[in-house]
C-alpha cells in the first residue's frame, strides 16, 4: 500500500479524544445545487442550508458536476448559521470515475475549475436531455445559465486529478464507489496503487454487511457515507467527524485517526 | 489458433510494446470499458478491446493472463503503463478506430467470444 494511504481497521475510539477542543461535526460532503443538471430546482443555497441545519449537519461540501461556480454562494448563505460549507466539485475523470474535490477556500477551487473547464469537450448542454444548469446567488436568485455541458468527462486522468487537487491543498475522495457506474471500482476494477487518497465515499444506501461481501477491498479503507443529495430530502447527517474545527486538515487527521480525531458512520438499518 | 502477429497485420495495428513476442495465440475476444466487468468476464488468452488506457488495464490483463489489449479511439497510455505492460508481458496494441470497428474486424478473422 502506498505511503499516502492508510490501512483501515476500525474507527478509533472517541475515548482517546483527550483534546477538549474536539467536538462532533455531523457532515455531508457530497451535495449538489441547481448548477448540476440532475439536481432538483429546490437545491438553492438558502434551502440547502436550512435543510442541512434541520437534519443536524454542521459541515457540508458543495460538489456540483465539473464546476464550483455555486460554491461561493453556498459559503455565503451558510455564514453565521452554525453550518460550515466546504467549496468543492464532483469531477468526472477521463475514466468516467467521479471524484469529490474538496477545498477549504473558494480560490483554489476556482483555479481547479479553470483547469477542468480547459479539459472539458466543447459541447453545449441540452436542457431537454440533461436539465438546466443554473448559477445562483446566496439567496437562490438566478444569475446565469451555464451553457457548457458539465455532465461529461474532463480529459484528466484520476491520478492527475488526485495529484493536482492535493497540490492545491484540496482533499480528493472517490465518490460512491459502491455504485455500478461512474465509480472507481466499477470503471477501474481496483484502487490504483499509490493513489494519494485517504478515504472512499459510499452512497447513502450502502450497508457494510452486504457491501463488504460484494467488494471485499472496501474493508481496507475508511468509508465516508454521503447523501449525494440531488433533492433536499437526500441530505444525510450519518457521518460524524470528531475534530477541532471543520477544515480539511482536521478531516484528514480524523480519516487517519490521529491525535484523538476520528469519525463514525451510522449505517442504514436493513 | 490465430496469433497476435496475424491480428496486427490484418488490422494494421500499432504495437505499443515492441519488446514482447507476438507468437502468442488468441483464443477469443472480449470488449468492455468497465474493468469490473472485464475482471468478471474475460478469460485467459483472450484479446480485450477497450478505450481505457489506465494503468489498471495492465493489472487486469495480467491478473487474467490475457493475450493482448487493443486500445481504441487513438488513446495512448502513459509511458509508465507501457513499461508496466512490458514488464508483465502484456502486449498492448492501438488503433485510431473505435471499439465497434475493432470487434467487427476481429470477428471477421474468426475470433469469437468465449461465454
Amino acid at each position: 500500500m502506498a505511503p499516502d494511504t492508510v490501512p483501515f481497521v476500525n474507527p478509533p475510539s472517541p475515548s482517546n479524544a483527550d483534546d477538549p477542543r474536539i467536538g462532533s461535526f455531523p457532515a455531508d460532503l457530497h451535495v449538489h445545487t441547481v448548477l448540476s443538471a440532475c439536481a432538483e430546482v429546490e437545491m438553492i443555497p438558502p434551502l440547502i442550508v436550512s435543510q442541512a441545519l434541520s437534519v443536524g449537519l454542521r459541515l457540508l461540501a458543495v460538489t456540483d458536476h465539473n464546476t464550483g461556480e455555486n460554491a461561493a454562494a453556498m459559503v455565503e448563505a451558510a455564514r453565521n448559521t452554525g453550518l460550515h460549507v466546504l467549496p468543492g466539485m464532483e469531477l468526472q475523470t477521463r475514466e468516467e470515475v467521479h471524484l469529490l474535490c474538496l477545498f477549504d477556500e473558494v480560490f483554489p477551487l476556482e483555479a481547479w475549475q479553470e483547469e477542468v473547464f480547459r479539459r472539458l469537450p466543447p459541447l453545449a448542454n441540452r436542457e431537454d436531455l440533461f436539465g438546466p444548469q443554473w448559477v445562483v446567488d446566496a439567496t437562490g436568485e438566478w444569475i446565469r445559465t451555464e451553457e457548457r455541458l458539465l455532465a461529461v468527462s474532463a480529459d484528466i486522468s484520476l491520478e492527475e486529478a488526485v495529484v493536482r487537487v492535493r497540490r492545491l491543498g484540496g482533499l480528493p475522495v472517490p465518490a460512491h464507489v459502491d455504485r455500478p457506474s461512474f465509480s472507481l471500482f466499477a470503471n477501474l476494477g481496483l484502487v490504483p496503487p499509490g493513489l494519494a487518497i485517504s478515504a472512499l465515499e459510499v452512497s447513502r444506501n450502502f450497508r457494510p454487511a452486504e457491501g463488504f461481501i460484494r467488494r471485499p477491498q472496501l474493508r481496507n479503507w475508511p468509508l465516508l457515507a454521503s447523501g449525494d443529495a440531488h433533492r433536499l430530502e437526500d441530505l444525510r447527517a450519518v457521518t460524524r467527524f470528531r475534530i477541532v474545527s471543520p477544515c480539511l486538515r482536521e478531516i484528514e487527521m480524523a480519516l487517519r485517526g490521529q491525535e484523538g480525531r476520528c469519525f463514525e458512520v451510522d449505517w442504514p438499518a436493513r | 489458433m490465430i496469433t497476435l502477429k496475424e491480428i496486427i497485420e490484418a488490422l494494421n495495428l500499432e504495437l505499443l510494446t515492441p519488446g514482447l513476442g507476438l507468437n502468442r495465440g488468441v483464443t477469443a475476444g472480449y470488449a468492455s470499458d468497465l474493468l469490473s466487468c472485464v475482471m468478471a468476464g474475460a478469460k485467459k488468452d483472450n484479446i480485450w478491446v477497450t478505450l481505457q488506457s489506465h494503468m489498471n488495464v495492465v493489472a487486469v490483463a495480467s491478473l487474467l493472463s490475457l493475450s493482448a489489449v487493443l486500445i481504441t479511439e487513438g488513446k495512448r497510455p502513459d509511458p509508465e503503463v507501457v513499461a508496466k505492460a512490458e514488464q508483465e508481458g502484456i502486449v498492448l496494441l492501438a488503433t485510431e478506430r473505435n471499439n465497434y470497428y475493432a470487434v467487427s474486424r476481429l470477428s471477421g478473422l474468426g475470433i469469437q467470444d468465449e461465454p
